[in-house]
């Protein structure tokens, strides 16, 4: 009936019982990094570590909130390098795939070629989008593009290909056509291997978007980085590194979020509560 | 059993009325599996027909080619000689007025058991909402009303497989086709889905085609039973079983019953698919 998968309620889990093991870990998650930076800072003062070899979390932030107009200006800019060339992937990667998994004569033809451009190093070559595009925005986008391209076509591939032989009998038999299978049933089947490659790919993605600032740029967070590390201002490095993670960190989990409410049938978004067993 | 709304709009095709119009005939098949530098004779020399609103089980050892037949049948591969035909119409691409169900429940996960039983209307194009109380009264049925918007992992397998049958049905088709599927089923679960089976055929009198494993389930359940064997798989002989119906849990006890069993017993000992040993209580 519904074709987009059924909503999260649908499941029975405990909706209050989820929040509160989220909330227990969110807790814990910051108890572990305030006693982290408890234990940087009182090291840093005991044993008088030099501020341009190893900054205290208070000189960091001390610094930071100094120039964080700034910072944020430059984040600005790596996050959209990161979500428009991460976007382009998923908008490319996927289609791709299906014809990928459609057609086996593609198979041959095109699966060798997107084989050879992952073994090509992407990093080593980021110099070249440089002299072809310039300084701009463009270069940027393409590499994080070509990390992330790589894992998402991977996997779709693999998910839009993985369907049992009787599923596929089962459809046929109800003479339905190509376009419904893949709606109702291809598709569906291969999302949790397709947020898999999302997932793998918005991990590279900011990676991506840094080297291709280290490569050559006037803003973004690589470019803060190698400037700071210039002018030995390690602590507005510290800064950079953790806005970067956080960076990260939020395009990751987003990706996580979205496949969360989007299959939230499959075994790897189950509670292990909700499974109960009736033996016959 | 309870009152199953038909399915609307689906009138099962034609069909002559005393029930002994032949609605699948299976010419002289044969079927060759070819892979790298090596041909499977799957199927060699296969005769069969099948009249209106018979019970047919093909009863025979793994790689006999039954599952196969089935797929001829359904137009899901086709043979390398011979012909086969369903209603009189040369089958040479996937029939669509039957239920398949198969070993596995084949269930999709991200749909809940009403949804995968709708799944069968709505891909042939129909709109799921007329179904939903012919589903329901099918679940119903099956016992599964409770678990209609149940997933398919909270089942357990034989909730599954009945999930599967209903699925089958939902659309009413004339021909229904089994691939073993009892097979994962525990003995007891078995043994009431084979009861249930039963019941359904008599109130529906559609054409059934089940393959099993299982000589016993093979002959408590069918009118004939094709028995099979391997290397390359052809139809040894075919038994009527007159056993009354219903047969339920009682059958077994009937001479008739045992003399088929006996039979097809024989007839496997005689091919080696069987072997017995030297305390065997009957002489063969």
């Amino acid at each position: 009936m519904s074709d987009n998968p059924q909503s999260p309620t649908a499941l029975p889990n405990k909706p209050s019982q989820a929040w509160a093991q989220r909330l227990k870990g969110a807790r814990q998650f910051l108890i572990s990094f305030v006693i982290l930076f408890l234990v940087w800072e009182l090291a840093v003062h005991a044993f008088d570590v030099k501020s341009y070899l190893l900054p205290a979390p208070s000189l960091i932030w001390q610094e930071f909130s100094g120039r964080w107009r700034y910072v944020l200006d430059n984040t600005w800019v790596t996050t959209s390098e990161i979500l428009v060339g991460y976007l382009i992937a998923i908008a490319v990667s996927v289609p791709l795939a299906v014809f990928v998994a459609y057609f086996p004569t593609m198979e041959r033809t095109i699966y060798p070629i997107i084989v050879f451009l992952q073994i090509v190093p992407k990093i080593a070559i980021a110099p070249l989008f440089i002299i072809w595009f310039g300084f701009g925005f463009t270069p940027k986008i393409l590499l994080v593009f070509l990390l992330s391209f790589f894992p998402i076509v991977v996997s779709s591939i693999a998910g839009f290909k993985s369907i049992d032989e009787e599923t596929m009998e089962l459809a046929k038999s109800t003479g339905a056509s190509s376009w419904m299978i893949f709606r109702k049933i291809r598709l569906p089947h291969a999302m949790p291997a397709i947020f898999t490659g999302l997932k793998v790919a918005a991990a590279l993605s900011s990676t991506a978007a840094v080297v291709a600032e280290f490569v050559a740029s006037d803003k973004g967070l690589g470019y803060l980085l190698l400037r700071y590390n210039g002018d030995i201002e390690t602590p507005m490095v510290f800064a950079t590194i953790m806005v970067l993670s956080i960076v990260g960190l939020v395009v990751y989990y987003a990706v996580e979020y979205i496949e969360k409410i989007s299959i939230p049938w499959h075994v790897s978004q189950r509670s292990d509560t909700s499974r109960f067993d009736v033996s016959s | 059993m309870y009152e199953v709304p038909d399915a609307p709009g689906t009138s099962s095709p034609g069909g002559s009325p005393d029930g002994t119009e032949i609605s699948i005939a299976i010419n002289n098949v044969g079927k060759i599996f070819q892979s790298d530098n090596k041909e499977t004779i799957a199927l060699d020399g296969v005769d069969l027909s099948i009249k209106r609103h018979e019970f047919v089980a093909i009863v025979g050892p793994s790689g006999c080619g039954k599952s196969t037949l089935m797929r001829l049948i359904a137009g899901l591969t086709f043979p390398t000689s011979g012909s086969v035909a369903v209603d009189h119409v040369v089958v040479d691409q996937a029939i669509t007025n039957l239920g398949i169900v198969f070993q596995k429940p084949v269930l999709l996960e991200w749909r809940n058991v009403l949804n995968n039983v709708l799944l069968q209307v709505e891909m042939r194009g129909l709109n799921p909402k007329d179904f939903e109380d012919r589903a329901h009264e099918l679940l119903r049925s099956v016992g599964l009303s409770d678990f209609a918007n149940s997933y398919p992992y909270e089942l357990s397998g034989g909730m599954q497989q009945r999930a599967g049958i209903v699925r089958a049905l939902i659309h009413d088709p004339p021909l229904l086709m089994m691939d073993e599927p009892f097979g994962a089923l525990d003995a007891l679960t078995r043994e009431q889905m084979r009861i249930d089976l039963e019941e359904l055929w008599l109130a529906t009198k559609k054409t059934v085609l089940f393959i099993t494993h299982s000589i016993d389930e093979a002959v408590l359940l069918a009118d004939r039973v094709v028995v099979m064997s391997p290397r390359p798989g052809k139809i040894e002989t075919i038994i009527d079983i007159n056993l009354e119906r219903p047969r339920g849990l009682a059958a077994r006890k009937y001479p008739e019953f045992e003399k088929a069993v006996d039979r097809i017993t024989e007839i496997f000992l005689a091919k080696g698919v069987l072997h017995g040993g030297r305390n065997r209580a009957k002489p063969v």
